[in-house]
C-alpha cells in the first residue's frame, strides 16, 4: 500500500488540534516530535499493568516491568543494529547521553588532549566538552562550517592531530538540517586514535541507523524527537568502549558491591542507569522505535523529501528571504532554517502561530557558535515528520508572505 | 491574537524608532540581555535635576522590544525618574493583565495583547529594565 501521510494523521489525536478555529500546523519536529497512539497506549498498558521498580523485585508486577525495561533496550538494539542490547544505556536524552560519554572519558584525558567537535554543533554537544576543557585543560578544537551549512569535512586533514581523543558531531544538523558524511570522520579518527561520538538527535526520528556501518564508537539521541515521551534518550556505545567510561553518576543499581572503604561498578549498561531508570518512557520509546521501523521508509523519505523542496522552493519566491542551509535536497533531512529581513525570528514564529497555526521555532537554536558564523542572532525553523503535508508547507508560505506584508 | 498582538500601534512605535541611537556623553547608561533570546537593549541617559533632558536607546531584539524602546524615546525626555519608576511599573501591571494606571503613557496600554502571550513578557520589559538600570547607577 502506498504511503499515505492523511491516513498517517489519523494516529496522532494531537493533530486534530484548532487553535483560533484554524487547523494546526505542526512544524516544530526538530525540537519534540508528536506522539502516536500506539505508543501512548504502550505507556497506558505499562502504568496499568505492570508499574513496579526495575530489577531486583521478585513479585510479579517487578518481574514485568524488568521484563518491559528490557525489551525496550532489545528493540533499541535492533533499530541500532548493536552488537548486544548491553550496549544500549537508557538516559534522560541526548544531553544525558553526551554528558555521561563526556564525564566518564575524564580519567582517561589529560591537559592537552583535543576534543574535535564543529561549529555547528547543537550546545548539548559543546557544553559537556567545554566542562572538560575548564575541569582538565584538554583543547576544545571546532572544524568550520560552509557556506552552505555544512561541516566542512576539507578541514579534518588539519584539525584532527595526534593528540585528538575524540570527535563528537552531529548527525544531521539541527538548524541546517544537513546530513554528516560519517565515513570521512571515521576515517580521520582511526588514524589519529580517537574516538567518534555522533550526536543523532535529528537523524534517528528518520528511521533506524546501523551503528556498526557507521563504525562509530558512541551514538546518541532523544526519545522526544522520535515520537517517544520526554525523559527518555539512549546511548548507545562499543562494549569495549563503554567498559572504559567511568560512571557519572553513583547511586542504587549501578554497583557491583557497596563497603564503606571501598565500591566496585556493575557492567555497562547499568554502571550508567544510576537510581531508578524512566522506566514508561523506556517502554515508550521502545514502541516508537517499534513504529518508526514499521513505516515504508523509502516512501517516507521520498515524501518527506518533496514537502522538503516545496518549503525550498516557495521560501525562495518569498523576498527577503534567505534559508540557512543547503538550498538544495542532497544530504539533508527536513529541517530547513530561514531568515526574514527586517523580521525578528520570534516575531515571525508568534505572528504565524497566530494567524496561520503554524508552529515553527524561532532563535538561535541552541546553536550560538553557528549562529555567529552566519552573523545572525537567530533564525526561524520549520521541521517535518512522516505526518506533514503539502496544506502544512503551503500554510507557513502563507504566513511568511503574510508576516513580510505586515511586519516589514 | 497576533492581529491584536502585532496592531498597527505596536508596528508603527517600532517603525519609527523613537529615540534610537546613542549619547556619548550621557552619565546613566545601562545594559540588559535576554540569554534565553539573545536580545539585548543599552539605553543611555542624560539627567538634569532628575528630569530626562535625552534619552537613546540601541536594541537588538524583536518588534515587540523596539516599540518599548520606541516608546521611552518617544516620552521619556521631560519625565523625573519617578514618572520613569510609574511607567516601567505600567508595564508590569498591563502584562499582568490589568488596565493602565492613570497618569502613565498612554502607548503602554498597546501592550495589553501580551498579557497573553507569557513568553513575550521581557521583549516589552527589557527597555524599561535597562532604563531601571541606568537610574540605579
Amino acid at each position: 500500500m502506498a504511503f499515505d501521510p492523511e491516513q498517517l494523521r489519523a494516529e496522532f489525536p494531537i493533530l486534530n488540534t484548532r487553535l483560533g478555529g484554524k487547523a494546526l500546523h505542526y512544524l516544530d519536529n526538530a525540537a519534540s516530535a508528536q506522539i502516536p497512539v500506539a505508543v501512548i497506549d504502550a505507556v497506558m498498558r505499562h502504568e496499568t499493568a505492570a508499574r513496579a521498580n526495575v530489577s531486583r523485585g521478585v513479585h510479579s508486577l517487578a518481574e514485568r516491568a524488568t521484563e518491559a525495561y528490557e525489551a525496550a533496550r532489545s528493540i533499541i538494539a535492533r533499530y541500532l543494529n548493536a552488537a548486544l542490547p548491553d550496549e544500549v544505556v537508557f538516559t534522560g536524552g541526548t544531553t544525558g547521553a553526551i554528558n555521561l560519554v563526556a564525564q566518564g572519558s575524564a580519567s582517561q584525558l589529560k591537559p592537552g588532549d583535543e576534543i574535535v567537535i564543529s561549529e555547528l554543533e547543537h550546545h548539548s554537544n559543546i557544553v559537556p566538552w567545554h566542562m572538560l576543557r575548564e575541569r582538565i585543560g584538554v583543547a576544545l578544537r571546532a572544524l568550520p562550517v560552509t557556506d552552505e551549512g555544512r561541516v566542512d569535512l576539507a578541514a579534518l586533514d588539519r584539525t584532527v592531530t595526534k593528540r585528538t581523543r575524540m570527535i563528537a558531531l552531529a548527525h544531521v544538523s539541527n538548524v541546517t538540517g544537513a546530513v554528516l558524511d560519517v565515513a570521512p570522520v571515521v576515517a580521520a579518527a582511526r588514524a589519529s586514535g580517537a574516538q567518534v561520538l555522533l550526536d543523532g538527535a535529528q537523524a534517528v526520528p528518520h528511521g533506524p541507523v546501523d551503528v556498526r556501518a557507521l563504525g562509530v564508537d558512541f551514538y546518541a539521541f532523544s526519545g522526544h524527537k522520535m515520537f517517544a515521551p520526554n525523559g527518555i534518550g539512549v546511548l548507545w556505545g562499543k562494549r569495549e568502549a563503554l567498559a572504559r567510561l567511568a560512571p557519572a553518576f553513583g547511586g542504587g543499581g549501578m554497583i557491583r558491591e557497596v563497603a564503606l572503604d571501598q565500591i566496585s561498578y556493575a557492567d555497562p549498561p547499568r554502571r550508567f542507569e544510576a537510581g531508578t531508570p524512566p522506566i514508561a518512557q523506556a517502554v515508550g520509546l521502545g514502541e516508537a522505535a517499534r513504529w518508526v521501523a514499521a513505516l515504508e521508509r523509502e516512501a517516507v523519505a521520498a515524501h518527506e523529501l518533496r514537502l522538503t523542496g516545496r518549503m525550498l522552493d516557495g521560501l525562495a519566491d518569498i523576498r527577503g528571504v534567505r534559508v540557512v542551509g543547503p538550498q538544495g535536497l542532497q544530504a539533508r533531512r527536513g529541517v530547513v532554517s530561514f531568515t526574514l529581513d527586517g523580521v525578528h525570528p520570534h516575531d515571525l514564529c508568534q505572528f504565524v502561530d497566530d494567524r496561520f497555526a503554524v508552529a515553527l521555532r524561532g532563535g538561535h537554536h541552541c546553536a550560538q557558535p553557528l549562529m555567529r558564523r552566519f552573523g545572525l542572532a537567530g533564525t526561524s525553523r520549520a521541521s517535518l515528520a512522516p505526518y506533514n503535508t503539502d496544506a502544512d508547507v503551503d500554510a507557513l508560505l502563507q504566513g511568511v508572505a503574510e508576516a513580510r506584508r505586515v511586519l516589514v | 491574537m497576533s492581529d491584536e498582538l502585532y496592531q498597527q500601534a505596536i508596528v508603527e512605535l517600532a517603525r519609527a524608532a523613537h529615540g534610537a541611537g546613542r549619547l556619548d556623553n550621557a552619565k546613566r547608561r545601562a545594559t540588559v540581555d535576554n540569554p534565553l533570546c539573545g536580545d539585548r537593549v543599552t539605553v543611555e541617559i542624560i539627567l538634569a535635576n532628575d528630569h530626562v533632558v535625552n534619552l537613546r536607546h540601541t536594541v537588538k531584539g524583536c518588534l515587540l522590544c523596539k516599540a518599548a524602546a520606541s516608546i521611552l524615546g518617544l516620552r521619556a525626555p521631560g519625565a523625573d525618574s519617578d514618572a520613569l519608576h510609574a511607567n516601567a511599573a505600567a508595564v508590569d501591571a498591563v502584562l499582568a493583565g490589568k488596565p493602565l494606571p492613570r497618569n502613565t503613557w498612554a502607548e503602554i496600554a498597546s501592550f495589553q495583547p501580551v498579557a497573553q502571550h507569557k513568553s513575550r513578557f521581557d521583549c516589552v520589559r527589557l527597555p524599561f529594565q535597562a532604563v531601571r538600570d541606568a537610574l540605579k547607577e
